[in-house]
């Protein structure tokens, strides 16, 4: 290319699926333009990039539009110098894969469930959220990050976890991730945000807790909708 | 095949598994030799099988040099990562096309298979929901398959992979939905018949009337009056 394509990522301010997609481009050192979309209000641009699943984010990279986040992250590894953020071992690789899924297939709903509802079922969530943390404590052991000495697919898959679990916790009031029963993913969680390239793409902490604050009942009554019959 | 030398490949399977048959496909696409054994998933699941996928216990599970891979579509990709010069490519080699193949292979998971099971399942509202949802999810896969011979153009590939062993319950899909695909998506109905006429998948797909047969036994486990 003689000159380089523009990257946009049409992306949304709460969202960790959104800071995925900035963050493997940050890690990069890749510019790009952020969009930010108001989900109640969805835009044309990202109705027409994304017509399948109508979702943040979506990377815009020339006139190409690339949708799903970890999906993303790997075509964004692959089109960008820089650090790599999957292994190069094939196995390892696999592995990467597989925890990525692994946090959004297994973990996402339980979390969410476990943080905003309420009686048997929410303990029920809380058990089947508490198993899925300790499988992902273990692997972390003897390591800084999931991908080892820096910053990989799986801890951009797990960013929830660094930076909005905190946040739900204080709001909803359940307490899921303690030092006694996670300090691996604790420390992890520590070191993740405090990394200077993925700083600068998380939404301010304070903002993140206000608006969560006001979406409570919201929250609660999706959640509730969201329990088996 | 690919050089003649053991690959020591082992496929943890379970017959009518589609998952399990995708990684089948791939592997004899390939030429690699592959030895299937047979889980027991229906009683007690053995211990090879509980030793290797810990976390989800289920089929695929592809064992290389004494390493396991789980979950069928990350399997497709470690074996295009781990066998670089066995041809066919199912994945392209431009980013943006792998990612596009990739974005379909994965609305195929999210969508067919768990649609489909609520469709067997339930009844009433809870099937009609269902079957309003397949026909939603073959009219997008009909429409992105457009005029071209394989989802991703000329050449048989990782999305063709991802959705062909699930044809084989589309039969138990119609019967239950009542709907025809023939009829409403007349371009997934030929692009079948193209990959059944390739041996790997002529060899590997269940027989629809075997998979209604199964769908026949998963009721009586779980109860299920129809």
């Amino acid at each position: 290319m003689s000159s380089p394509a523009a990257v946009k990522v049409i992306g949304a301010f709460d969202s960790p699926f959104s800071h995925r997609a900035e963050a493997a481009l940050r890690l990069k050192g890749v510019p790009y333009e952020l969009i930010l979309e108001d989900l109640r209000n969805k835009s044309e641009l990202l109705l027409t990039h994304n017509p399948v699943h109508k979702k943040v984010p979506v990377l815009l990279h020339g006139d190409r539009a690339v949708c799903e986040s970890l999906l993303i992250v790997e075509y964004v590894d692959e089109v960008f110098d820089g650090p790599a953020l999957l292994p190069a071992d094939p196995h390892e690789r696999a592995m990467a894969r597989f925890w990525s899924r692994f946090l959004d297939d297994k973990c996402s709903k339980p979390f969410w469930l476990a943080m905003w509802t309420d009686g048997e079922a929410q303990k029920g969530y809380m058990k089947e959220i508490k198993e899925s943390f300790a499988l992902l404590e273990a692997q972390l052991e003897g390591k800084r990050f999931f991908g080892g000495d820096t910053i990989g697919l799986v801890d951009i898959a797990a960013c929830g976890f660094a930076h909005w679990l905190g946040v739900c916790e204080e709001v909803s009031g359940v307490i899921l991730v303690t030092d006694d029963e996670f300090p691996r993913l604790r420390r992890w969680a520590v070191e993740y945000v405090s990394d200077e390239k993925i700083r600068a793409c998380l939404p301010d902490r304070a903002v993140l807790l206000e608006h969560f604050s006001a979406k409570k009942e919201m929250f609660m009554a999706m959640a509730k909708s969201m329990l088996p019959k | 095949m690919v050089a003649g030398e053991e690959k020591g490949l082992v496929l943890l399977d379970f017959w009518v598994s589609p998952f399990a048959q995708r990684c089948r496909i791939a592997l004899a696409e390939k030429g690699l030799a592959c030895e299937s054994v047979e889980q027991e998933l229906l009683g007690d699941k053995g211990e090879l099988l509980l030793r290797s996928n810990p976390v989800h216990k289920k089929v695929p599970v592809l064992l290389h040099a004494g390493r396991a891979v789980c979950e069928s579509l990350v399997i497709l990709e470690y074996i295009e990562d781990a066998f670089p010069e066995a041809m066919p490519r199912l994945l392209p080699a431009d980013p943006y096309a792998r990612a596009h193949a990739r974005f379909w292979a994965d609305y195929v998971d999210k969508t067919v298979y768990g649609i489909g099971t609520r469709l067997w399942k339930l009844k009433g509202e809870g099937r009609a929901a269902a079957r309003a949802e397949m026909l939603e999810t073959l009219r997008t896969l009909e429409a992105e398959l457009g005029g071209k011979a394989f989802f991703a153009g000329e050449a048989f590939g990782f999305v063709d992979v991802a959705l062909i062993p699930l044809t084989s319950w589309f039969y138990s899909y119609e019967e239950h939905g009542g709907f025809s695909v023939q009829e409403e998506f007349p371009r997934l109905a030929e692009w079948a018949r193209r990959c059944g006429e390739r041996e790997s998948v002529a060899k590997i797909l269940t027989k629809p009337e075997d998979v209604l047969d199964f769908i026949g036994l998963l009721k009586k486990c779980y109860g299920i009056v129809e």
